[in-house]
């Protein structure tokens, strides 16, 4: 018995190794134009997470659908770790990949230092505007406080109860940014709104996100806000309590019609495609991009199953317009 | 700011959150009590909860039948269960380990499934809240505990009831006494790992219910790691509980309402930092555990092995 | 057993049966990637391209090696902290909110006081992290020996508390200056300064820290079985009540136990931001930080058989699992969670195999009576014995 379990496990690991000489490392640099440009993205959460992570997959799908059998993206989800997504954006960079995205800010450090190593890769790192001075990385973020002030703005005519709730996971990044903005416009309609945040310490708590949107309802908001995966528990309580919901980096929209009034979605593409064509010219880094309103990086989604005012359509017209040739100057807390 | 804390409205806030909060610890809590009291451990009920909340979302989203869905989670977790079971009883792997290993598995598979079956984020009709005649209607109270939700009711009806297995029936000394001194049971002609199989299997079968109380009663929608650590609550609160039913509503209740209230802090705009505010419930859930008074020892032959001796 | 038997056959058999004894986590590795192997076959991945790559990823390049044992060296730390802690009886599964605090005061400290010369910079900060690593280890251990609350509790709240106050620190006091201004607002330190970065294997992220731990699972090898404190820590853990009798103070040696244990994950989290990353960073999460060290730590003991020596290997191997499995996504671009499914099919396997491996191993004991044994096999002498 203990034979064939020794042989066994000798095969297992043959057949291992036979798998692993098979590989041939692929270090060659891109060649001919009619090889598919291929992308790999390393990002913090999971693709379908309808937060972040979403938002950059969501990117490559359009971009997938337009370029066909032109692109070829590979894609590694739940890089929390930092650890690990600096070995996976290694690892991408040594294997030919084009260009390799770094979707989360805390890849900084990890980045800088792999750079250098690969100077004919493109390196797009995110949310951010530091590009390291170095000639082969990207930067981009969203400027989420603009989508955040228009929303703001939309909640601050909806409410009737003067009351907002916001929930958050933790008061940084990307998330700070969107609801200083969220307030602040909030209040441009009317300083007297109360709009009162809460910062659930996680990502990922589904339950505490619910009850800190029941906790707002009861404590009187008759709109709420928030940011990154765990608020789908939140918006299923906004729902239950016929009351709106303004969404922020994916469309969450179709997750609950009735309910979600607009979304603050990124389109990544466009900063993308920008990425792609730099590098067809040559450039391989050093640029920062930021998601704005203007350039279509973010775009307010409204959801068309919900009904507003004429009144408001306008005024977030205006709002964009005054954001966007900067007369709307989006306060800092 | 504080004195707004004390107004009818935020009690009654705090105390219905802290109830529906408290109903996911109930059901996976008292499942794990019952196999610890039987002297195994399993660290594996988070992994447990996210693949029963999966499963019973999942059925529930294609057949539109919440009970199939429940039932669905019920066997998940009872394989799950059965597995530890056999792992822990059969081959003695040590305990503490094996569970994170069955942790590990069921939070990969669970988000797997859903990446593969599901794919996107999206809703599901759940539980719906059902008043219960007459007593809903009481004042205060009719509110915050009998407008709830079917498996919060069974959530709370099954601490009585485990009581009653554990202290009052044959089945619940049997148990009792494999924990305590397995050898003694094994003589008097108790199978300890008969009993032991039960228990870890009905423990998986409570942690599933617990997933499915999460994602098709209290959130309805399935988000990949949602249930955050609460699995690892749930083992400790049995722990604060010192293994008596009883004990472990007040575990789950402090936890919870203490968590409310923190919402509430936020929500009112006390001015304490956020993370102040989230470490609330574990450190109250310490500091009244080192100071209360009657802690049991545990069950003796918990966490250690046995062996049929010839 | 036939009489006419060589002694020296009978002598080559019992090896061979002891190094197959030995090899048994291998084996149960391998059966649970084989178990793994239909998943991907599920998700039309091919599993030899799948397993090559993970064994590529793992161990195929200088590079790659040098990534496996960056991963193996909080889990050796963590690992030997197991050791000490199992033997002593303790559950410590607060090895997660232990490196963070051990990690939080190096870090303090190294961006602190930035004029002191590089080597007593990194042996403070070392000292540092282990205090972290004691007080969050140490609170547990009071708690357990006086006012008996069970560890398993008070670790997980502990975690719990350690991330919020990471994540306080991080986008509060400690957030590096140039955060605070720029509208990423990263929750991250600053970086250390070049003088206090442990050093490194160049190209390599190998650093300094493996031989540190190496030094210290050597050292806990001594204290283990040739000291007196040793001896203790290991009869408390065998037979609590007897060893009461027996002089010793068990209050204070299960304080110990989770002191000791702590300690070792405190200097993980440190080595993390002194080796690896040079600051300090949270995504909100424990695991984002420790990369679940805390508890593949403990795994890793297990494959080394809480035995600190072979715990090195053990962790070695370990971490190139972890390594592999992440480079065989990039390759076949399965879902992670097949990762984390498969990171768990390995810890239950491996859990369960030491029932085969213990089996056998009493087997060849019982019929091999007299041989020369070291003392660590005295614990098995004593379960083979017994039963």
């Amino acid at each position: 018995m203990k034979k064939v379990f020794a042989l066994v496990s000798v095969l297992l690991v043959m057949a291992m190794f036979l798998g692993a000489c098979g590989k041939t490392p692929a270090t060659e640099p891109p060649a001919a134009s009619s090889d598919p440009l291929r992308i790999a993205v390393v990002s913090p959460s999971s693709v379908n997470d309808l937060a972040f992570t979403q938002s950059i997959s969501d990117a490559l799908k359009v971009l997938k659908a337009e370029m066909g059998d032109g692109l070829e993206y590979a894609f590694s989800e739940n890089m929390f770790v930092v650890d690990d997504a600096a070995a996976a954006i290694r690892d991408y960079a040594n294997k030919g990949y084009d260009i390799v995205i770094a979707h989360g800010s805390q890849y900084g450090s990890s980045l800088q230092e792999i750079a250098p190593d690969f100077p004919e890769t493109v390196f797009a790192w995110g949310t951010t505007v530091d590009t390291f001075g170095m000639a082969n990385v990207h930067a981009y973020e969203a400027a989420s406080d603009q989508g955040g002030y228009v929303n703001g703005v939309m909640a601050g005519m909806l409410t009737q109860t003067k009351i907002i709730g916001v929930v958050g996971p933790i008061e940084t990044g990307d998330a700070k940014l969107y609801v200083d903005g969220f307030v602040a416009g909030a209040k441009s309609v009317d300083p007297t709104i109360d709009v009162r945040v809460t910062y659930i310490g996680s990502f990922s708590d589904v339950a505490l996100a619910a009850e800190a949107a029941t906790t707002h309802i009861a404590a009187g908001a008759d709109i709420l806000t928030g940011s990154a995966q765990m608020v789908v528990g939140a918006i299923g309580k906004a729902e239950e309590s016929g009351l709106y919901w303004f969404g922020t980096q994916a469309d969450q929209n179709s997750f609950a019609p009735k309910t979600v009034v607009a979304s603050q979605v990124y389109h990544w593409e466009n900063i993308l495609r920008e990425i792609i064509s730099l590098r067809a010219a040559g450039t391989l880094g050093g640029h920062t991009f930021t998601a704005s309103l203007q350039n279509g990086g973010q775009v307010i989604t409204f959801n068309p199953e919900v009904t507003i005012s004429d009144e408001i359509k306008t005024k977030v017209e205006e709002t964009i317009a005054g954001i966007n040739d900067g007369s709307i100057v989006i306060p800092k807390p | 700011m504080i004195s707004d804390l004390f107004s009818a409205t935020v009690i009654i806030g705090i105390v219905s959150s802290g109830i529906r909060l408290a109903t996911p610890y109930l059901f996976a809590s008292i499942g794990e009590m019952f196999g610890q009291r039987s002297g195994v451990l399993n660290l594996g009920v988070e992994g447990q909860m996210l693949l029963g909340a999966f499963v019973a979302f999942y059925v529930t989203l294609n057949t539109q039948n919440l009970w199939l869905g429940v039932l669905a989670a019920m066997g998940v977790g009872a394989l799950m269960g059965l597995a530890m079971a056999f792992v822990t009883v059969n081959l003695h792997a040590t305990q503490g380990i094996s569970g994170i290993g069955f942790y590990l598995f069921g939070m990969g598979m669970s988000n797997l499934l859903f990446q593969k079956l599901v794919g996107t984020v999206e809703g599901v009709k759940g539980f719906q809240r059902i008043a219960v005649p007459l007593l809903s209607k009481i004042p205060v109270l009719g509110e915050i505990f009998f407008n709830q939700n079917a498996l919060v009711y069974l959530a709370f009806l099954l601490v009585p009831v485990a009581w009653f297995v554990l202290n009052k029936t044959t089945l619940g000394l049997k148990i009792r006494a494999v924990g305590e001194n397995p050898e003694a049971a094994d003589s008097l002609g108790v199978s300890v790992a008969g009993i032991r199989y039960l228990t870890v299997t009905m423990g998986g079968v409570f942690s599933g219910i617990a997933g499915a109380s999460l994602s098709i009663a209290l959130l309805n929608v399935f988000q990949q790691n949602m249930t955050a650590g609460q699995g690892f609550i749930a083992v400790a609160l049995v722990y604060f509980g010192s293994w008596k039913p009883f004990g472990i509503l007040g575990g789950a209740l402090l936890f919870s309402l203490v968590n409310a209230l923190q919402l509430w802090i936020q929500v009112l705009g006390i001015p304490i930092p956020a993370e102040l505010a989230v470490m609330m419930p574990y450190i109250l859930t310490i500091l009244v555990l080192t100071l209360s008074v009657s802690k049991s020892r545990g069950p003796s032959a918990l966490t250690k092995v046995f062996e049929r001796e010839g | 057993m036939p009489p006419k038997q060589a002694t020296a056959e009978l002598r080559l058999k019992d090896r061979a049966g002891s190094i197959f004894d030995q090899l048994m986590p291998i084996f149960a590795t391998l059966a649970a990637l084989l178990v793994g192997a239909i998943f991907l076959i599920l998700l039309d991945a091919n599993p030899i391209t799948a397993y090559g790559a993970l064994v590529q990823g793992a161990f195929g390049s200088f590079n790659a090696f040098a990534e496996t044992l960056v991963k193996a060296i909080p889990l050796l730390l963590v690992g030997l902290g197991t050791c000490i802690a199992y033997r002593g009886s303790v559950t410590n599964i607060g090895g997660e909110g232990q490196m963070i605090i051990g990690a939080i005061l190096s870090t303090w400290f190294g961006l602190t006081f930035t004029e002191l010369p590089g080597w007593l910079a990194i042996i403070i900060a070392m000292l540092l992290g282990i205090l972290g690593g004691m007080i969050w280890g140490g609170i547990p251990g009071i708690l357990k020996a006086y006012f008996n609350v069970n560890e398993i509790l008070s670790t997980v709240m502990m975690n719990a508390v350690a991330v919020q106050i990471m994540n306080y620190l991080m986008r509060g006091p400690m957030i590096d200056p140039i955060q605070k201004e720029a509208s990423s607002q990263i929750p991250q330190t600053a970086r250390l300064i070049e003088a206090y970065r442990l050093p490194r294997l160049s190209p390599t992220r190998l650093h300094l820290g493996l031989v540190i731990a190496v030094l210290l699972a050597v050292a806990v090898y001594f204290l283990l079985w040739r000291t007196t404190l040793g001896y203790r820590i290991r009869a408390v853990g065998q037979n609590q009540p007897a060893s009461n009798y027996g002089g010793i103070d068990v209050k204070k040696h299960i304080v110990v136990a989770l002191l000791l244990s702590g300690a070792f994950a405190g200097l993980a989290g440190m080595m993390q931001v002194y080796g690896v990353n040079y600051r300090m960073i949270t995504d909100g999460s424990a695991t984002g930080f420790t990369g679940n060290a805390g508890f593949n730590g403990i795994v890793a003991a297990l494959f080394g058989q809480l035995h600190p020596l072979i715990t090195i290997p053990a962790s070695v191997l370990f971490g190139g699992l972890l390594v592999g499995a992440n480079a065989m996504q990039r390759v076949v671009q399965v879902p992670s969670a097949l990762i984390t499914a498969l990171n768990g099919l390995v810890v239950v396997f491996v859990v369960s195999s030491e029932f085969f491996r213990r089996r056998s191993q009493k087997r060849r004991l019982s019929q091999n009576g007299t041989e020369q044994h070291k003392p660590e096999d005295a614990d098995l002498q004593q379960e083979a014995g017994g039963a």
